[in-house]
């Protein structure tokens, strides 16, 4: 939109974050008629058209470089060449591991999003001041569910804390600085990831304290998303956003 | 020659008021003026005109639509209009006019609080900033059931006085 050619740390970066958005929705609207109730149904497709308009800006912009569009980078990349971070991908589980992942992805975001409205790119800057509003409608869902489940009956609490324990150790993917996240912080286009840790973790913190949940030691560090490896339910979760579009090539509805 | 009076371009001014009147294909009582997301109407640099439009969510289905609709009457006017999407300023509810929250509330829905000036995460369990009135009984007395309605830019409420449940426009 601006006019001027899109740099290739840039787009590859913005491809990054539309991926993370992109996934994260498909992963969320397999709710959709499944939910624990109808207010929640609505919620939760809510949740995953506002990522999908994310991704769709993201997608775009960062295809502009290379005459690629939203639909090409969506429907027609194989797993290898999806750079999103691995959580984004992990299959739902239980409700309270669906809220537990939201609400730890949607204050990363907020951080992110944050820093990114001083982007020195302006379209970047532009997609982020949109997009931080709805996340801050996405952080107050999620933490009101996670402290209503882990401040809840035993059950509930117990599952929660289950959750937390099963994603936390796929946050640290989202704060690690590879050659590229460098050169992108250097350039002053986004945030070195690393440094949108210490924001993230007070914020997480106070919540999970709110819920009576524990924290979990830093130990395993599942990574490699960025680098195009995926966890092995993400090829099925493939196959089903793109197998419409595969076989009908320039369908129109 | 420098005119000292400004040169009235009467293809924009039509453009901009058959833009103005285009309704919003998911709240039909609203125009996009009332919205407030109608942002501009000018020329280009080739001469054409260009309708400029920002979008209220990221993933908003009616965006696509109110492109579509406003390309439709602009194309009737000048067929070479084209129609825009600008992002920054991200739109605000801040920006839906006295009119429009009149309709909206005539219509059913609780016009929006105003913004936050930055979006800030809050605190759990805070209280709302304004409880909205019931569009139908007009008792302050109401209730949030859920953030998120059947369309992006509401939010579920009940009122505890008549007990009906109503949309929000909520605050963006």
């Amino acid at each position: 939109m601006t006019g001027q050619l899109l740099d290739a740390d840039t787009a590859e970066y913005a491809i990054r974050l539309g991926d993370d958005a992109l996934i994260l929705s498909q992963r969320l609207s397999e709710w959709s008629a499944r939910s624990p109730e109808i207010e929640e149904d609505i919620a939760l497709m809510n949740i995953a058209l506002d990522l999908l308009g994310q991704a769709r800006t993201l997608l775009s912009y960062g295809g502009s470089a290379s005459g690629r569009s939203e639909d090409e980078l969506a429907y027609l990349r194989e797993e290898r060449q999806f750079t999103n971070v691995q959580m984004a991908e992990l299959d739902n589980g239980d409700f309270a591991t669906t809220m537990v992942r939201q609400l730890l992805f949607s204050v990363y975001q907020y951080q992110l999003y944050t820093a990114l409205r001083s982007s020195a790119d302006a379209e970047l800057a532009a997609i982020a001041g949109k997009a931080i509003k709805e996340v801050t409608y996405h952080v107050e869902h999620s933490a009101a569910w996670v402290c209503r489940l882990g401040d809840g009956t035993e059950l509930s609490h117990q599952r929660a804390q289950t959750a937390v324990d099963v994603v936390w150790p796929f946050t640290h993917e989202l704060f690690v600085d590879d050659e590229l996240a460098e050169r992108v912080a250097a350039a002053g286009t986004g945030p070195l990831p690393s440094s949108l840790r210490a924001g993230w973790l007070s914020t997480v913190d106070r919540l999970l304290g709110e819920a009576t949940l524990a924290r979990p030691e830093d130990n395993w560090r599942p990574g490699g998303g960025r680098r195009g490896l995926h966890t092995q339910g993400f090829g099925f979760l493939l196959a089903e956003l793109q197998h419409l579009h595969r076989s009908h090539q320039g369908a129109q509805w | 020659m420098v005119s000292l009076q400004p040169v009235i371009d009467h293809t924009l001014t039509a453009l901009r008021d058959a833009a103005a009147a285009v309704p919003d294909p998911e709240i039909p009582v609203l125009t996009l003026a009332d919205l407030g997301i109608l942002r501009e109407v000018r020329r280009a640099p080739d001469g054409a005109p260009e309708i400029v439009l920002t979008p209220t969510y990221s993933g908003c289905p009616a965006t696509e639509a109110i492109r579509a609709d406003v390309l439709a009457v602009a194309s009737a006017i000048d067929p070479s209009a084209r129609v825009l999407l600008e992002l920054a300023p991200a739109w605000t509810t801040d920006w839906i006019t006295a009119e429009g929250r009149r309709k909206l509330t005539e219509y059913g829905i609780a016009p929006p609080a105003p913004t936050r000036e930055q979006p800030v995460l809050v605190q759990l369990g805070r209280p709302p900033v304004s409880a909205p009135s019931c569009p139908r009984c007009g008792s302050s007395n109401t209730e949030l059931i859920s953030q998120f309605g059947s369309t992006p830019c509401k939010a579920l409420r009940r009122c505890r006085s008549c007990a009906e449940p109503f949309d929000e426009f909520k605050a963006l």
